[in-house]
């Protein structure tokens, strides 16, 4: 009777030490590798880190916390499932999300792709507001080249429209600072 | 113990009452157990954000410039130690051991202070170089991560100091079984938390 009653609650001493054996083994490993800078591929090294830890993970679930299907008619199974199918997206969703953000990111934004188009960016918004109704457009070098890039946001050269009503277009209602 | 409190064969906490029918079971294993599973989804989340941010330096410090896998592989290791002497404290209180059970119990508290206080050590001196929270995303995210987790020890420690007391003042009754099933589990979680921890903020930032 009394074993039974452990086996399902608080583990047995061999549980415990089988546990702590398996714990220490996986903690050691991954930290003798990365603090003797041992020579390997990097993603390769972590890699072996991640697999130890969601190993240890694991050992940790049924060696110290005794979760098993028949544990409370196996709802600690299901809820622990649960999260974890929750944890996986939450943590690849945000990933997967702010990955795909930070490529299509404006390159002003994002330090990453700086020297890829260092120019392109801050030229576009200068050209629009310099290209008056009335300049001569052919005089600026930069504006018929640059001009496709950004030609929703080049209303100014429409001729006869005002300007100043447009919303964030304010700066063109200051021609004399051009 | 007597053997009519050991007939539940399937009572995941304490040892039911004698005259409750056979299916008596209390549910608080399973209500705690989907608790620690919601702070699993804080933890991740914390995670989810360290894994978003954590290579935003603003100019600032990066993990290779902070972090030491020396002073991280010794709190990790009073971690361990304190999950299995809770663990060895949970089996001297299925025996009605109380002196065993305490002095195992406070072993595992004095190594979780331990661990504490290495952490707010660590966290002293990255603020005082520094590289405190404000420095960066990077840093605002693992002091997020991290403090929540040593908030949660230290909630921990002070569950365990009640628990003793009410332990000296009642003994192995029923209730005081089912709060010190609570809290090893709780305490077992919270170094399932910490390998994720030393490994996915700490060792695979210094390779």
């Amino acid at each position: 009777m009394a074993e039974h009653h452990e086996n399902n609650t608080h583990g047995s001493m061999g549980q415990l030490m089988t546990g702590f054996v398996l714990a220490a083994i996986l903690t050691i490993i991954p930290f003798a590798l990365v603090m003797s800078e041992v020579e390997m591929n990097r993603t390769l090294l972590i890699g072996i880190v991640m697999v130890l830890a969601a190993v240890q993970i694991v050992v940790h679930l049924v060696y110290f916390l005794h979760v098993n299907r028949h544990a409370e008619q196996g709802w600690t199974v299901a809820g622990t499932l649960l999260s974890v199918i929750i944890l996986a997206i939450i943590i690849v969703g945000s990933l997967w999300v702010m990955h795909n953000m930070n490529v299509n990111m404006m390159p002003e934004m994002d330090h990453s792709a700086m020297p890829v188009a260092p120019a392109e960016a801050p030229a576009a918004p200068a050209m629009d507001h310099s290209a008056m109704p009335g300049m001569d457009h052919s005089a600026m070098p930069a504006a018929p080249a640059e001009a496709p890039a950004a030609p929703a946001m080049d209303h100014s050269t429409m001729p006869g429209m005002d300007h100043s009503s447009m919303p964030g277009m304010t700066t063109t209602t200051q021609p004399a600072s051009n | 113990m007597s053997t009519t409190q050991m007939t539940q064969g399937g009572a995941a906490v304490a040892p039911a009452h004698g005259d409750d029918h056979a299916h008596h079971e209390s549910p608080t294993p399973l209500g705690f157990w989907i608790y620690l599973m919601s702070d699993c989804l804080i933890f991740g989340t914390l995670f989810a954000t360290y894994a978003v941010l954590g290579y935003n330096y603003a100019g600032g410090p990066s993990p290779k410039d902070l972090f030491e896998p020396g002073f991280v592989a010794i709190e990790t290791a009073l971690l361990l130690l304190s999950s299995v002497t809770f663990g060895m404290a949970m089996l001297r209180a299925v025996k009605s051991d109380m002196k065993g059970t305490i002095l195992w119990l406070v072993l595992s508290g004095l190594l979780a202070v331990g661990f504490v206080a290495m952490e707010l050590y660590e966290f002293r001196h990255l603020i005082h170089i520094g590289a405190g929270p404000t420095r960066s995303g990077f840093l605002s995210a693992f002091f997020l991560l991290v403090g929540t987790h040593g908030l949660h020890v230290t909630v921990g420690c002070i569950w365990l100091i009640t628990l003793m007391i009410q332990l000296g003042q009642r003994g192995f009754c029923e209730a005081n079984m089912r709060r010190l099933n609570a809290l090893s589990v709780f305490w077992h979680f919270l170094d399932l938390i910490w390998i994720g921890v030393f490994s996915f903020v700490y060792l695979v930032r210094l390779v």
